[in-house]
């Protein structure tokens, strides 16, 4: 049978060696911890907390700030510092709640929690909500709005998006490795509230060991399979994993539930199941601390509001001196020129490297080799994009179908002679996306 | 630690290849072409090459320099040129040819339109059929101290027979690079291995040429009359190394296959119903004309568009 996959694509180098071995090892937080009010998509929270209160561990301290938002919850005890604007890792000052951390971590007691079975849908929804779980791959939309699609009767699929397809990342891939069963009953949950909905586990075939203990966990389950997709980056992308997975095709401007699927990333799938099963709002996530000039490579499950420094030191801190830093992967993740900003709940990973190939390297003309076209998992032609882009012809951008880019970065990977065409399209869209919302 | 990381965009890494990778691998690909040539044709076919190489490397530099833009003759582009135009010339061309040759292709068909990807045509193809049409009878005199009389494909044009043994290994008259099937197909073997050109083009560029001889040669589905017509002249040479290039063939994966059924059709054109033998470098160049055309009627549908919403 032909492997499921998707066209286009690259194998970069994938540097998970470094750090898959590592366990998943907790990181206790010394000094304050940091919480931009604005860490998924829809509106910022709005603070519930005032300077000199006291909080404790799983505290609300900020509550959703219109419908597409998601609260947050303090992640130790101590007093709240601050509520002013701090550097998150896409370089904006983002208005955050700090919190001097008291190293007791006293917590709230959890509401207490019905059996699974006696929960309607309606509850299992708003306890996804109140925990403040959003889209932990990347995207962080709140993953409630997810779960509520128009026609729910309409859900054929429910996908955990388990292919890590992002170089170095290991993060889901030690959650599988060590908590699977939280992940398959994570899925479970949310598969109660879709009645005609089937699961998939998608895993790039990169990491038999977890297929084999998933298919092993679920060989029970009618409702649940495992699949093994190529790997390939970007096999992750949510566009390019529906296809791969069910055959089912969505655009830009369609959402998974047109084609009736519904698409969660390990991690929260792992959030769902706290919320759901102890009542714990979203504290933590797994973030994979890699790359050339880290000491020891780590996972480590990282309060969210963590400074980066604190991780870099529970990493062994540098041992040969880092050029540049990214949180998240290399593809997709956000270069940052220094290493005071917080974990956030979308933070997957932090990407130290002593050499930096982006400025190494210096843009020529484009020889028209087609390695982008041929890259391009949207199936746009990216050389020409990035000629519109930079010649602002809105036009031709629009009709060439620009705004179909997922900015997964292949075009620019691969390109001879050093373009910036992600770059180059990145901005266009933003731009465009802007004059739209504007309207 | 320095205080300061570098940023930027994503993606934060790059793949090796690079331009200056991919020119020097097409240089090494047509290094057995260029040895057999020299090997054929004895050390006229030597200097010539040196001269042509010479004569576009040096065109590239100095009019970079009187324009003071930066230097890039790094890339290899220029050596690429130089090296296709001279195994497109016949060994008793006399070294001038080279010199004119290389600076037209340069200077007027690459530079003046923008240098490196801005060209429409092959340069080398467009210097060849420069000098075809300014010197003529130098250009199409094929006799040599190792050959004289017809090329195969003029003898085969006349109705002669045709030792397709020698055409293959390249012991016969024709330019310095064109004779060798096989030296071309080792260094195409190599392009391919190493990811530099795919067979979309040379794939559908032969297979339609050969239906379309069947069809219309006059001689049906004659064995040797196909070998003869494939062995013989630039075809090998233009397929795999010239229809290839990068600036001048769609960037399309759709428009590649168009691109190519259509250098077959026109070359097919030429050689069986024109007034000379050959007309790889005519169906190349009239090509490399059509790819904007090409290109738009071919783009590729984005992912999952038509879906319901869109």
């Amino acid at each position: 049978m032909a492997k499921l996959t998707f066209s286009g694509g690259i194998h970069p180098y994938d540097g998970k060696d470094i750090s898959k071995d590592k366990p998943m090892k907790e990181v206790l937080p010394k000094g304050d911890l940091v919480y931009p009010l604005s860490q998924h998509i829809g509106a910022p929270a709005k603070a519930i907390v005032a300077k000199g209160d006291h909080v404790l561990t799983g505290q609300k301290i900020a509550e959703a700030g219109a419908f597409v938002s998601a609260p947050i919850y303090a992640t130790v005890s101590g007093t709240v510092k601050a509520i002013e604007p701090h550097r998150v890792v896409t370089g904006d000052n983002v208005m955050s709640i700090v919190i001097e951390n008291d190293g007791l971590y006293e917590e709230v007691e959890y509401p207490a929690v019905k059996p699974l079975n006696e929960m309607n849908k309606e509850e299992i929804v708003e306890r996804i909500k109140e925990a403040g779980v959003v889209g932990m791959g990347g995207a962080g939309f709140p993953t409630f709005i997810k779960l509520s699609p128009k026609e729910p009767e309409k859900i054929d699929y429910v996908i955990a998006n388990c292919a890590e397809c992002e170089p170095y990342l290991t993060s889901d891939y030690r959650r599988m490795i060590e908590e699977p069963e939280k992940l398959v009953e994570g899925l479970k949950i949310i598969l109660r509230l879709f009645d005609n909905a089937r699961g998939i586990l998608a895993v790039e075939d990169n990491k038999p060991d977890c297929i084999e203990i998933l298919k092993k966990l679920t060989k029970d389950e009618a409702k649940i399979s495992v699949k093994a997709l190529k790997t390939k980056y970007p096999q992750g992308a949510e566009r390019q994993l529906i296809y791969a997975a069910t055959g089912r095709k969505i655009n830009s401007s369609m959402l998974p539930a047109d084609a009736g699927c519904i698409v969660d990333n390990v991690d929260t799938v792992v959030a769902v199941y706290h919320a759901v099963m102890e009542g714990k709002p979203l504290m933590n996530r797994i973030v994979t601390v890699t790359g050339d000039a880290i000491a020891d490579p780590r996972n480590f499950i990282v309060r969210i509001g963590t400074n980066y420094h604190e991780l870099i030191e529970e990493a062994g801190g540098f041992k040969k001196e880092p050029v540049k830093i990214v949180s998240g992967g290399p593809m997709m993740g956000f270069s940052i020129f220094n290493l005071d900003v917080p974990t956030t709940k979308t933070a997957s990973a932090l990407l130290c490297m002593t050499e930096d190939a982006v400025s190494e390297t210096e843009p020529s003309a484009c020889i028209n080799c087609g390695r982008c076209v041929e890259a391009c998992p949207s199936r746009i032609v990216p050389r020409l994009l990035a000629d519109y882009a930079e010649n602002y012809n809105e036009e031709a951008f629009l009709s060439h179908d620009g705004m179909e880019c997922c900015e997964c970065g292949c075009c620019s990977f691969v390109c001879p002679a050093k373009r910036q065409l992600t770059q180059a399209i990145k901005s266009m869209r933003k731009m465009q996306l802007a004059k739209k919302s504007a309207k | 630690m320095s205080d300061l990381m570098k940023v930027s965009s994503n993606p934060h890494i790059r793949a090796k290849s690079s331009t200056s990778s991919i020119m020097l691998a097409v240089v090494i690909a047509l290094l057995p072409a260029a040895g057999f040539g020299i090997y054929n044709f004895g050390t006229d076919a030597l200097i010539l090459i040196l001269v042509t190489v010479l004569s576009t490397v040096l065109t590239e530099y100095i009019f970079e320099k009187i324009l003071k833009k930066k230097t890039t003759i790094g890339d290899y582009s220029a050596v690429v040129t130089g090296l296709l135009l001279a195994l497109n010339l016949p060994v008793s061309a006399p070294w001038w040819i080279g010199v004119i040759g290389g600076i037209f292709a340069i200077l007027v068909v690459k530079m003046l339109f923008g240098g490196l990807g801005q060209n429409f045509m092959n340069p080398a193809l467009g210097a060849r059929c420069f000098l075809l049409i300014s010197f003529t009878s130098i250009m199409t005199n094929f006799d040599c101290d190792a050959y004289t009389g017809a090329t195969p494909l003029a003898a085969l044009k006349s109705g002669e027979t045709v030792n397709i043994f020698n055409m293959v290994v390249g012991k016969t008259a024709g330019t310095i690079g064109e004779t060798s099937m096989i030296a071309i197909v080792i260094g195409a073997c190599f392009l391919i291995l190493t990811g530099v050109i795919d067979l979309r083009i040379p794939g559908s560029y032969i297979v339609s040429f050969v239906i379309f001889i069947c069809l219309f040669g006059g001689r049906g589905f004659d064995y040797a009359y196909i070998s003869a017509h494939l062995a013989g002249g630039g075809l090998m040479l233009g397929a795999f190394f010239m229809a290839t290039d990068y600036v001048t063939r769609p960037i399309t994966v759709k428009g590649q296959y168009v691109y190519g059924i259509l250098l077959g059709i026109l070359t097919g054109i030429f050689r069986i119903f024109g007034p000379s033998a050959e007309g790889v470098s005519y169906a190349i160049i009239l090509g490399n004309l059509l790819v904007p055309l090409i290109e738009k009627a071919t783009l590729p549908t984005a992912f999952g568009k038509g879906g319901a919403r869109a």
